[in-house]
């Protein structure tokens, strides 16, 4: 049954909802009863179902553009040039050239994770059949696919109910990337419109993924005491064969550990993993290690260590196969998405193949059966570690020098490098025999290698600085827990009120690669501040790997120092990036535990109730794929404001509210229907700052919440500008429109803010029962 | 002359920054313009925020400023700083009806120091294409040491020292 007849289906059904409860509703294979809840206004909706929900965030929220180019080059047209109020050939302009761009960044982000969970749900139940059940929280989860269930309408129960899930999201996107031919769609809100459909299809395809592989694979189940494991170049224990994985699609690497353990091998061989394949074979088998972020990838794939290299998708350098064969590391692609020139030899014998790859015969192999990927591998590894005794390419100190003083000091590496980091002047010093400067590079930098690309004496610059940061990198022992997946429901249930009254301050989630301006330690600097605080503070990617990569005094990391629990104060290691929708599901699991709004098919009542009461904010600071835009997009529509790092700038279009022009600001008062106004709350829905000081008032700021009570308010107002007199040395010019009541102004601080008011001309304002959505008005 | 980005990559066009060759060329861009505002980001040192506060008392010029800077200001007891993030100033310069810092309208010159290379490259890129001021666009400069094609008007790639030369000799032309 295709997705068409099941929304006619349901749209009939709909008509019915005042009447009738109870209903069975059969779609497909999917037979569900939820008795209390009927179907909402928009199951399975269409690429323009929601769209007056989104025009009325765009119009608050407006998107400003920065073009990366001043020309589009998309059709056999072009080029043509758009500056300035000039149209292409089709009739384009510049704001709907840049926001088509935006939306083919988030149709490609969620086309991966919708093909991703395609794969993974086509090979677990292959593996384990179609009639496993969904289960990511067991008894402490009521609904297992929150976001799902509120777009869709649907709970599905058994991975084989996935299947027509994805089939909605597929036609979604291909309705979706379609809107980009030349000639479709020419007015920039619309495209921006179809950017928040993209997001919240590709919500759906990364629960679907995380959902599946929780289900089949048994990761922790929304676990608050989630196991530890390692993270950091030194964890690795280098006498004994090695095997790297990297990308994000677990089941190879699953079917390593299945073999390491179903021949007694386990615990001889050192399985450590990159970006989150690394996290989800920690969920899988706490015993595996992580190394780090993808900004780890060459220096520890050049320091030898590994001895066999497995990769399956998204986010690995593609030129990872000439870097293994560097260091005699024989490399193992496993998806058809990445084959990196290899021959396939997925129906090979695995002794022949293995034979290949540790005579060097061949230098890798395509495998395409994730339980021969077990096999070969470990073989592989264990045989080939002997011979290769780790012998790496990373320089000596002295090699170091030496190439140090071929620098010409022509500034190319310089020019080349994303974050201007200054090359030149640390080899200059290398030269001299001094390598302070260089080590001193290596947190900044992201190891994406453009210096070496550039320079004209083939000087291997990053690894240069890997070798005099050896001691660093070698003492990179860190702990953190790994993925818990969902929030359970019982923490919702204690937090749900808190959070909407704001008195627990704000939910800060800290998601996204490791493109960083200043290094990871920026993400653990702004997590320990809000944790302290007393926020609830979840994680997922890259970002929740950096976060633990610190220790304080006593040697802890945030992890160990802070509980994993969904509560003020607690630090939460979610999972991968496919775990992101367990931080939407939170949110609109409020909506639905705390405040008993139905969610099925429900969309725009729960992203309204989001929007207006639910203190969430999503930050990624080193937001660098196309992946990051689309999981950004998907908050976006839901009501979350996201905050990214200075090269997030570089998606070329922010969303951006204006806190002066009073008339944005109003809302309906759900009440009595009046029009009231509430101030610039949430003030932005997609934010750069361009420091850490920056970002953080800007989340201080951005979880407050029209509803807020006097003393939630009270509460966020003192973290907010506390942390702007400390980074900016005085109160907020801008206070006042945040401050609605005598009651909501922090008692400690009542006189200073008092004076200030009265500069203002302040007056008391009423604190409604917030909402966008006329109809939802009840008086 | 030819400007040449700083960062190689970041090949622009067709429309590119005309290059300030002379100091001079700036000081009258200030001196023909009616509202002038000078903007300062996030990676401004001490230096930067001295020369921004002359620039600023040399013609009356308004500063919007990365508020992580206010605290620079407040110390040299400078008042005119207003507090405005990077991409928050860029789309208020961009819109034609913003009513400006004092209420009094839109600018029609804005001149940019203290930023990351690419944090002005982009919101200059933005200003140039959507920034309408009546018939034409808002005139934007860059006085950091680097080309950034996306202005009407950039400084080169320079030293510090000939960057500071160059601030100081504007300095000069506007009286200081
Ligand atoms: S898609 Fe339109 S603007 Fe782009 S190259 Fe083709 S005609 Fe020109
Ligand atoms: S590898 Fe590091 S130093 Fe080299 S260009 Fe990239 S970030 Fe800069
Ligand atoms: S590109 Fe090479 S030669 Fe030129 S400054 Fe950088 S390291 Fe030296």
């Amino acid at each position: 049954m295709g997705v068409k007849g099941v929304k006619v289906k349901l749209d009939e059904l709909e008509t019915a909802i005042g009447r009738f409860k109870g209903l069975e509703i059969s779609i497909g294979r999917v037979v569900e009863e939820i008795p209390e809840e009927p179907i909402g206004p928009t199951p399975f909706p269409s690429i323009a179902d929601l769209r007056d929900w989104d025009l009325k965030l765009l119009r608050r929220y407006r998107p400003f553009y920065m073009p990366f180019c001043d020309l589009c080059c998309l059709c056999t047209f072009g080029k043509c040039d758009l500056t300035q109020g000039k149209r292409g050939a089709c009739g384009l302009d510049m704001a709907a050239q840049q926001s088509r761009i935006v939306l083919l960044a988030c149709c490609i982000g969620a086309a991966t994770h919708i093909g991703h969970a395609r794969h993974l749900v086509e090979h677990l139940i292959e593996k384990y059949g179609r009639e496993t059940p969904i289960n990511i929280g067991e008894d402490a989860v009521e609904i297992d696919m929150p976001v799902t269930t509120l777009v869709t309408g649907v709970k599905p129960k058994t991975l084989g109910d996935l299947e027509m899930v994805l089939d909605y999201c597929e036609e979604q996107l291909t309705h979706l990337l379609s809107c980009c031919h030349t000639g479709m769609e020419g007015n920039n809100l619309d495209f921006e419109s179809k950017v928040f459909h993209a997001g919240m299809i590709d919500q759906i395809g990364m629960e679907i993924a995380d959902a599946a592989q929780i289900s089949a694979y048994g990761f922790p189940r929304a676990d608050p005491e989630a196991p530890f494991t390692e993270i950091g170049w030194g964890v690795v224990d280098t006498s004994k064969p090695v095997i790297l994985v990297i990308g994000h699609n677990v089941p190879p690497a699953v079917e390593i550990v299945n073999y390491l353990i179903d021949h007694q091998l386990y615990g001889q061989v050192e399985v450590a993993g990159i970006c989150c394949t690394a996290h989800d074979i920690t969920r899988y088998n706490a015993g595996a290690k992580i190394i780090g972020p993808i900004s780890w990838q060459l220096r520890f794939v050049r320091s030898g260590i590994p001895d066999v290299i497995v990769v399956d998708e998204q986010c690995i350098r593609t030129n990872l196969i000439t870097e293994a064969m560097k260091i005699g590391a024989p490399f193992i692609a496993a998806s058809e998405k990445c084959c990196h020139g290899l021959p396939d030899r997925t129906h090979d014998d695995p002794d022949a193949i293995v034979e290949d790859l540790v005579s060097g015969k061949a230098p890798g192999a395509l495998i395409l059966d994730p339980d021969k990927v077990g096999e070969v591998a470990v073989r592989v590894a264990m045989e080939i570690a002997p011979k290769r005794r780790k012998s790496g390419i990373l320089p000596s100190r002295e090699e170091v020098v030496e190439w140090a003083k071929r620098c010409r000091r022509c500034l190319e590496c310089r020019r080349a490098c994303p974050n201007d980091l200054p090359i030149p002047e640390a080899l200059e010093k290398a030269a001299k025999g001094d390598l302070s400067a260089l080590e001193a590079l290596y947190e900044d930098c992201i190891g994406c290698v453009r210096c070496e690309s550039a320079c004209p004496q083939g000087i291997p610059i990053h690894s240069l600085i890997a070798s005099a940061a050896r001691e660093r990198m070698a003492s990179e022992r860190f702990k953190i827990r790994v993925g818990r997946g969902a929030v359970q429901d019982v923490e919702i249930r204690r937090v749900g009120g808190p959070i909407v009254l704001g008195e627990i301050p704000g939910v800060v989630a800290l998601v996204g690669c490791a493109n960083y301006p200043r290094g990871g330690i920026e993400v653990a600097e702004i997590a320990e501040e809000f944790a302290r605080r007393n926020y609830i503070v979840v994680a997922t990617g890259c970002a929740a790997m950096s976060m633990a990569m610190v220790k304080d005094e006593e040697g802890q990391t945030i992890y160990e120092k802070y509980p994993g629990v969904f509560d003020a104060g607690g630090v939460l290691n979610i999972g991968s990036c496919v775990s992101n929708p367990h931080i939407a599901g939170a949110a609109i699991k409020i909506a639905r535990i705390f405040a008993k709004r139905n969610l099925r098919a429900n969309y725009e009542e729960i992203a309204d109730y989001i929007l207006n009461r639910v203190g969430a904010v999503g930050v990624a600071w080193g937001a660098m794929s196309q992946k990051a835009a689309s999981i950004a997009s998907g908050f976006w529509r839901l009501g979350v404001p996201v905050i990214v790092g200075p090269h997030g700038m570089k998606y070329r279009r922010m969303l951006l509210g204006r806190r002066e022009r009073e008339e944005d600001w109003y809302v309906y008062d759900a009440r009595t229907g009046d029009r009231v106004y509430v101030g610039p709350a949430p003030e932005h829905l997609f934010y750069a700052a361009e420091t850490k000081e920056e970002a953080m008032v800007m989340i201080a700021k951005l979880v407050m919440r029209p509803s807020d009570t006097t003393k939630g308010r009270a509460i966020k107002l003192t973290h907010w500008i506390d942390l702007h007199k400390r980074f900016y040395g005085r109160l907020p010019d801008d206070l006042h429109l945040y401050v609605r009541r005598k009651a909501d102004i922090p008692i400690t601080m009542r006189d200073e803010i008092m004076k200030f008011l009265e500069e203002k001309g302040w007056q008391e304002r009423p604190i409604p029962d917030p909402t966008l959505l006329k109809r939802l008005i009840r008086g | 002359m030819r400007g040449e980005s700083w960062q190689t990559a970041e090949i622009p066009g067709p429309k590119k920054a005309h290059v300030i060759t002379d100091p001079r060329i700036v000081a009258s861009l200030i001196k023909r313009s009616s509202r002038p505002i000078l903007v300062v980001g996030g990676e401004a040192d001490e230096a930067v925020v001295n020369y921004a506060i002359e620039l600023s008392k040399a013609v009356g010029m308004p500063i919007a400023a990365t508020p992580s800077t206010l605290k620079a200001f407040a110390e040299r007891g400078f008042k005119d700083a207003h507090p405005f993030s990077a991409v928050e100033i860029g789309e208020r310069l961009r819109d034609p009806d913003w009513e400006g810092l004092d209420g009094s309208g839109q600018y029609d010159l804005a001149l940019f120091m203290g930023f990351k290379y690419y944090v002005s490259w982009l919101i200059l890129s933005g200003l140039k294409h959507f920034a309408k001021r009546g018939e034409g666009y808002l005139t934007t400069v860059s006085l950091d040491p680097y080309y950034q094609p996306h202005a009407s008007w950039s400084l080169p790639n320079l030293t510090r020292e000939r960057w500071e030369e160059n601030i100081k000799g504007l300095l000069h032309h506007l009286g200081r």
